[in-house]
């Protein structure tokens, strides 16, 4: 398995298309607005379930109901309100960032250590390792689960945020330390020796003169993690199942939906508040989430 | 930890040394490792090794003891109609849903390759925002989505005159699942997308110029340069969104909990109804069996399909080498 190196961005190569002759131009104008045209129509279908999802958190239920409209006439703030305090969505949003936070901190330092040495060195046993690494790739979630739980229960963490990161942190993050690996592997070979030069030992090497140079690997890493923690479901349902307040958004507000089935402004709130912070990170870091997922296939 | 010599680096490392020295000189090759090992040990490997031990016992997961029962579990799976139900089911949606996808996603792909179209970045942000977003919520405003009384989708096919009648999308049994994997498709097929986009945009851009130069129309072109080229990646694209297809459990719990009447229980569901959600006593000794068998022959699924990936490029490589000679 080869790994990207994160340097090319998916986008298609406009800066090598050279200037078309004008008649073809002008042709090819035609046909860009009419494919706009055919797909924007297309795209706003496709995000409406989160337009309405957004609108009708500021509606009252009654206007909610048998509408496909998506503004609010006059905004119910009160429902944002209701599903933070009175649906606990509150404390949820808090443990989501807790739990995520810190996965993240302790998946990109562990990946981002057993990639750079994948990367750059030799040792006995990489082989396997890293045919174990792969092969954990093509492992359903559901077939662990049950021994997590148990494991976890044993491990006397069941009463704590920290079980679920550990279960959360442990899942094998190939495609980041892969990424990593990738990564350190094409940084030149000058720097190992400037560092000795310097007097740097192995552990210095790594974290004052590699691991600065690998930041566009780390935001990929992080971006990943991040999307694979915060929409995290079976791990935390599993885990939270005795203990409501340990939820996190996601679980939370599946139970919002299986307790106050009528409250739809209320549960679109609710879903507002989860979603929001990760589309927010979406929309600002695109290039990252892109790469993370293009990262799969280029392997 | 100064006085410690520096690993060799990369390449180069002699040969003659043993193996306790060349254990030793990179001994921090290993405690580099290490933190990743210890977790990957406890939360992938271990628990692997013990859902088959758990799937020979019988265990409630409430008392601490777990009573060994030999192959009765298995005898049981395959016996058990609610199993193969959801088998069947599982079956069916991947069935349904990866050829859909993948068609849909390629569709979009090939449109959204094209570099004079000047919004594709815009269009392809909406395509792929399904995907970043957290799956059992998005089944939750689905749900609301596609409720038969107040539902915007009934009241969008009310108002076009599509229907005469809501339509419980839901909560029809011969219905629901065919929903659940239209949603299915929506929220993931962004990701196909993208694996597509970066398969296309490995084909040189002066094969295009090239073809357009002869006259080639758009169909031909693509079916003389873009098939044949992204043909390799096609393959692994198909087998990682098989794969994918499997995680169900997110989205179908949060929009149907498995129901009307099983008709959604796909087999990730029914393990954990039978571990976790049931109203009798859980059987996690039984679920694991449940889970251990499907896992296998999800497995054997896989591994075949690589196997057919490699023969395939494997071909694609003789044919390619013979067209150079």
């Amino acid at each position: 398995m080869t790994v990207p190196t994160t340097s090319a961005p998916v986008e298609p190569a406009t800066a090598t298309v050279t200037a078309p002759p004008l008649r073809r131009k002008r042709h090819g104008w035609r046909r860009e607005i009419i494919v706009s045209l055919i797909l924007l129509p297309i795209c706003l279908i496709w995000i409406y379930p989160f337009l309405w999802m957004v609108g009708s958190s500021l509606k009252t239920d009654t206007e909610i109901f048998g509408s496909m409209s998506i503004l609010p006439e006059d905004p119910q703030w009160e429902n944002y309100s209701r599903a933070w305090y009175e649906a606990n969505i509150g404390p949820y949003f808090w443990n989501t960032i807790f739990i995520t936070v810190a996965t993240i901190a302790i998946v990109t330092i562990t990946t981002a250590m057993i990639g750079y040495v994948i990367g750059r060195y030799p040792f006995p046993g990489k082989k396997a390792l890293v045919v174990v690494l792969i092969a954990t790739l093509f492992l359903p979630e559901g077939y662990t689960i049950i021994p997590v739980f148990d494991l976890i229960n044993q491990l006397g963490l069941s009463g704590s945020l920290w079980g679920i990161i550990l279960a959360e942190s442990g899942g094998a993050h190939v495609i980041q330390i892969m990424l990593f690996a990738g990564y350190f592997r094409q940084l030149p070979r000058e720097l190992d020796e400037a560092a000795r030069i310097d007097g740097a030992g192995f552990v210095r090497t790594f974290w004052t003169v590699m691991l600065p140079l690998a930041k566009p690997a780390i935001a990929t890493a992080i971006i990943l993690s991040l999307m694979r923690v915060w929409n995290s479901f079976l791990i935390p349902l599993v885990l939270t199942l005795p203990q409501p307040e340990l939820r996190t958004l996601a679980v939370g507000v599946y139970s919002f939906q299986g307790e106050n089935m009528t409250d739809w402004s209320g549960m679109a709130a609710a879903s507002t508040i989860a979603l929001l912070p990760i589309v927010i990170v979406f929309l600002l870091l695109q290039r990252y989430f892109v790469e993370g997922v293009a990262g799969a296939v280029r392997g | 930890m100064a006085t410690l010599r520096q690993v060799g680096p990369l390449t180069g490392s002699g040969s003659a040394t043993t193996l306790r020295e060349r254990l030793w000189n990179a001994r921090w090759c290993y405690v580099f490792m290490l933190p990743s090992v210890v977790l990957g040990a406890m939360f992938t490997l271990y628990p692997m090794v013990s859902s088959w031990y758990i799937s020979f016992t019988d265990w409630s997961g409430i008392e601490s003891e777990k009573r060994f029962v030999g192959l009765d579990n298995y005898r049981e799976v395959a016996g058990d109609d609610a199993f193969w139900s959801a088998f069947g089911r599982t079956f069916a949606f991947t069935a349904a849903a990866v050829p859909a996808m993948l068609i849909l996603a390629l569709l979009a792909a090939v449109v959204l390759n094209d570099a004079s179209l000047r919004m594709r970045a815009v269009f392809r942000t909406m395509f792929f925002l399904p995907v970043v977003t957290t799956t059992a919520i998005v089944g939750v405003v689905m749900s609301l989505i596609m409720n038969p009384f107040d539902g915007p989708l009934n009241a969008a096919l009310l108002n076009l005159g599509i229907i005469d009648q809501p339509v419980d999308f839901l909560g029809d049994p011969d219905l629901a699942m065919w929903s659940v994997a239209g949603v299915f498709v929506w929220k993931w097929m962004g990701m196909s997308m993208i694996y597509w986009l970066v398969a296309l945009q490995t084909v040189p851009q002066e094969l295009y110029e090239a073809a357009r130069v002869d006259g080639a129309n758009r169909w031909q072109t693509h079916r003389s340069i873009t098939v044949p080229m992204i043909t390799p990646f096609a393959v692994v694209i198909i087998l990682i969104t098989f794969v994918g297809a499997l995680q169900t459990f997110p989205l179908v719990q949060a929009m149907t909990q498995g129901g009307p009447a099983f008709a959604t229980e796909l087999v990730e569901l029914y393990i954990y109804r039978l571990a976790f959600a049931a109203d009798y006593t859980p059987r996690l000794g039984y679920a694991s069996a449940v889970a251990v068998f499907f896992g296998v022959t999800v497995l054997i699924f896989t591994l075949a399909q690589a196997w057919g990936v490699r023969r395939a490029n494997a071909m694609q490589k003789d044919v390619k080498g013979g067209e150079r000679r």
